[in-house]
């Protein structure tokens, strides 16, 4: 458990809005080719977390740094801190500060994809339409911004082709591609769910942050959703941060889980670490009344 | 079993059909025959004697309508037979049947009016006419005018659908693997996908529209089809912004308005050609497309609906008060006009006319101006349809369905937009500096909130992002306020009458599916509902 394979590092992560303090100086870390689950009870400020780390929120204070190549880029993080600068490339790797980048930006070039609570598909859109939006930055410098596209150059017709290549793995990897023709909308749940996680691997992510996958499947379709990570992890060379509340998910996929509880961490570890965890418990479950004193005592500690 | 169910149902009901017709049908003939020989023979004093006039179409037109409100009495007040409320649910399949059994008939009828003119113009005429005193008689006789330019267009829309069908399987013969078995040409496949060829049909009468409408009517109709065609391509140029990238855009006029300065201003101060300052005036128009997308970026739905509105006004009343530069409320006189490839529609002898050696027809230069902005609204469509298969197409209906999930895959929603707005500006204008060509003068009350509101109409009433809906809309809106123009200020009654119901009947638009922009398979148009129910 070493720094070193870290994808992900969070430090001193807070956000307020006015006087309610969302999240309160939480670091972290997600490690490379892990499957990291963000837990905790409802309004502990997981989702909080993803907005910062995807762009959607600016924190208040704190540094998120997203590590592409390895471990030997991580000495010039305070030299780019102090910099200014939004990113910087060695040979060895880039490190990108993400609470600087624009959002479209920390798709597009620190390469962190995400799923949403309440489902964001393109509705009206067909789901390869769905998955080749998601290719749009790629194909769009194929295109040289349209422009070649619209007097239907080769070199265009080539990524369209590559692109669709690509939408149909994904596809026949989320098991949709009978559906591929049908508005997204027109989906049921549960394949709205895996469209979504589809259409965020689309964008060739390196961190892919998937908020909630889970919620509203029944048991068969949250343990074809396990598998489905599993393989991605795998196969894909890919790093998740995961938020769920489907503890069946959270303990059957994870390797390593945070606690949040009212914005901040009250645990860090194994699953099997976790499960133990008297904080977790007490977050969780409540304590008896006569242990309300000693375990308060405790966390206050 | 289902099938014989319905036929057992609809037995009773097409015999009270049946009935009624026969009823309906005695009716006509003996109203034909007294209305024949009352209306139909005219004898007027001329030269001291008697001339007799036949007038057979008013007797016709007459008795068509004495069975029509006999057949309508017949079925819905006196239910001779069998209560019609009850036939009704299997109502619409017979409904059906008879409009195809009718159609034929419509198709000769208005074969026999658009070749034979003189009944067309019989009909139209008599409104005018001494023949008849009473008011009310004249405006009948109007009506039935319409009504056969009406079924006269409709014969011409089928004809150029069968011409665009020939064509089809012309090009299947051609390249034989193209699915030959479907473009057989039979009743039931002719009547079935007709309507597919809509568009191509379209396309083939606005190409022969000159020669349709040859005639004494031939320059006032082509001046009404230049303006059908401008307001087609401005529908389309506004599709982009609010179709497609779903931005409610208040103040396209001011694009326009921007395209017909530039022309105005550029030419008659520089004297550069038309063919120059089309392109600059479309950069200036997108530039100011630009312009206005900046302060709108954060703004959604009626918030960017304002901002716009307010945008277009900034534009009129700068034309209006910047005197020295735009000339103000009096314009700009002396535009010069567009020739063909440089030779000027005038009577001069270096004009087209002496050119070509033909007799001086002011027409001629209507029809160039038609085939001009037809050219260049063809341009629009052409570009709209190729780019809403690109990435920048997609995005902007990616933008339209949720401009999150459009960050959240990495797409510069800020470029996406401003780029809508400035291609949308673009087109605009193009249709600007044509309008200030083919006029000659504009002046800022060509550019008030009205034109934007009319496009936008054509724009919702077509429906939202459909390419086709647009030119049916634009057909169906300045091509009926022309067609009733006879009903003086009725006709906006009319017009706004036919808005709602038209609202009520489709709320999405008359062609409000959605053609997906890839196909894996096949393609299955997306029906409103689910776009609407997505954005809900």
């Amino acid at each position: 458990m070493t720094a070193g394979d870290a994808i992900l590092r969070v430090e001193h992560l807070t956000m307020r809005f006015g006087g309610l303090v969302a999240v309160d100086d939480l670091s972290f870390e997600a490690r490379r080719r892990e499957i990291t689950a963000l837990i905790g009870p409802n309004g502990a400020g997981k989702t909080t977390v993803f907005n910062c780390i995807t762009g959607f929120y600016k924190p208040t204070e704190g540094r998120m740094t997203l590590i592409h190549g390895g471990a030997s880029a991580l000495p010039l993080i305070d030299d780019l801190t102090a910099s200014g600068a939004v990113s910087v490339t060695s040979e060895s790797g880039s490190l990108f500060l993400l609470e600087r980048m624009e959002g479209h930006k920390i798709s597009a070039d620190a390469k962190v994809a995400r799923t949403f609570q309440n489902i964001r598909l393109f509705g009206g859109m067909t789901v390869l339409e769905n998955l080749l939006v998601a290719q749009h930055n790629e194909l769009s410098r194929a295109s040289f911004y349209s422009i070649a596209g619209i007097f239907g150059l080769a070199s265009y017709r080539r990524a369209q082709e590559k692109a669709m290549e690509l939408a149909v793995y994904w596809l026949e990897a989320t098991n949709l591609v009978h559906r591929a023709d049908d508005a997204a909308a027109e989906l049921s749940y549960g394949d709205q769910r895996r469209l979504e996680i589809a259409r965020a691997m689309c964008t060739k992510p390196l961190l892919l942050c998937l908020d909630e996958p889970a919620a509203g499947l029944n048991p068969r379709e949250s343990a074809e959703l396990n598998a489905l990570l599993k393989w991605i992890r795998d196969t894909h060379n890919l790093s998740i941060l995961l938020i769920e509340h489907d503890m069946g998910v959270v303990m059957g996929i994870s390797d390593h889980i945070v606690v949040l509880d009212y914005g901040r961490k009250i645990s860090d570890g194994a699953p099997a670490f976790v499960r133990n965890d008297p904080h977790v418990i007490a977050a969780y479950l409540g304590v008896d009344d006569e242990d309300v004193a000693g375990v308060e005592a405790e966390v206050q500690r | 079993m289902a099938a014989t169910e319905a036929i057992a149902a609809s037995d009773a009901p097409r015999s009270v059909m049946g009935e009624a017709l026969r009823d309906a049908g005695l009716a006509g003939l003996v109203a034909f025959i007294l209305f024949g020989s009352l209306v139909g023979l005219v004898t007027e004093p001329q030269q001291e004697k008697l001339v007799l006039t036949y007038q057979w179409e008013y007797a016709l037109g007459l008795a068509l309508m004495v069975a029509a409100v006999r057949f309508l009495l017949d079925v819905f007040v006196w239910r001779r037979v069998v209560p019609v409320a009850a036939a009704l649910p299997q109502g619409l399949m017979r409904y059906k049947r008879a409009l195809l059994t009718a159609l034929p008939a419509l198709y000769i009828l208005g074969g026999v009016l658009f070749l034979i003119p003189s009944f067309r113009e019989g009909f139209g005429a008599l409104g005018g006419s001494a023949g008849f005193e009473g008011e009310w008689l004249s405006r009948i006789t109007t009506g039935l005018g319409l009504v056969s330019i009406a079924i006269s267009g409709l014969f011409v829309l089928i004809t150029g659908m069968l011409a665009a069908r020939l064509v089809r399987i012309f090009v299947s013969w051609t390249r034989p693997q193209a699915g030959q078995a479907q473009m057989a040409l039979t009743p039931q496949s002719l009547t079935r996908d007709l309507m597919s060829e809509l568009a191509p049909a379209l396309l083939i009468i606005a190409l022969v529209l000159p020669l349709l409408v040859a005639g004494p009517q031939q320059r006032y109709a082509m001046d009404t089809a230049v303006r059908v065609v401008t307001m087609i391509m401005l529908g389309w140029g506004l599709n982009i912004v609010v179709g497609l990238a779903g931005l409610l855009d208040l103040g396209y006029v001011a694009f326009y308005a921007v395209g017909a300065y530039s022309y105005a201003l550029i030419a008659t101060e520089f004297g550069w050609s038309f063919w120059v300052c089309l392109p600059l005036a479309g950069i200036f128009a997108a530039f100011f497309g630009v312009m206005l997308g900046f302060p709108v970026l954060r703004l959604r739905g009626d918030y960017l609906a304002i901002v716009t509105l307010a945008f277009g006004e900034i534009i009129r009343i700068v034309l209006i008060n910047w005197q020295s530069f735009t000339g103000g409320p009096s314009g700009i006189n002396n535009i010069p006009q567009l020739g063909f490839f440089g030779l000027p529609f005038n009577r001069s002898d270096t004009g087209f006319h002496a050119f070509f050696g033909l007799e001086f027809n002011s027409v001629h230069r209507i029809i160039f101006f038609y085939y001009v902005i037809l050219a260049l609204a063809l341009f629009t469509n052409f570009v709209t349809k190729r780019l809403r298969r690109l990435p920048i197409g997609r995005a902007w209906e990616a933008l339209r369905e949720d401009e999150i999930a459009c960050r959240s895959l990495g797409i510069n929603t800020v470029t996406t937009k401003l780029t809508a707005f400035a291609i949308g500006a673009m087109f605009a204008g193009f249709a600007g500096s044509f309008f200030a060509t083919r006029q000659g003068f504009i002046s800022p009350e060509s550019f008030t909130f009205h034109e934007s509101a009319l496009v936008l109409a054509v724009v919702v009433l077509g429906g939202l992002g459909s390419q086709i809906g647009v030119v049916i809309a634009s057909i169906a809106l300045i091509g009926s306020s022309e067609f009733f123009r006879d009903l003086e200020e009725y006709r906006l009654l009319i017009f706004g009458a036919c808005m709602v119901l038209l609202m009520t009947w489709r709320p999405r638009g008359l062609v409000s599916t959605r053609t997906p922009s890839a196909v894996l398979n096949r393609p299955k148009p997306i029906t409103a509902d689910i776009v609407e129910g997505s954005r809900a």
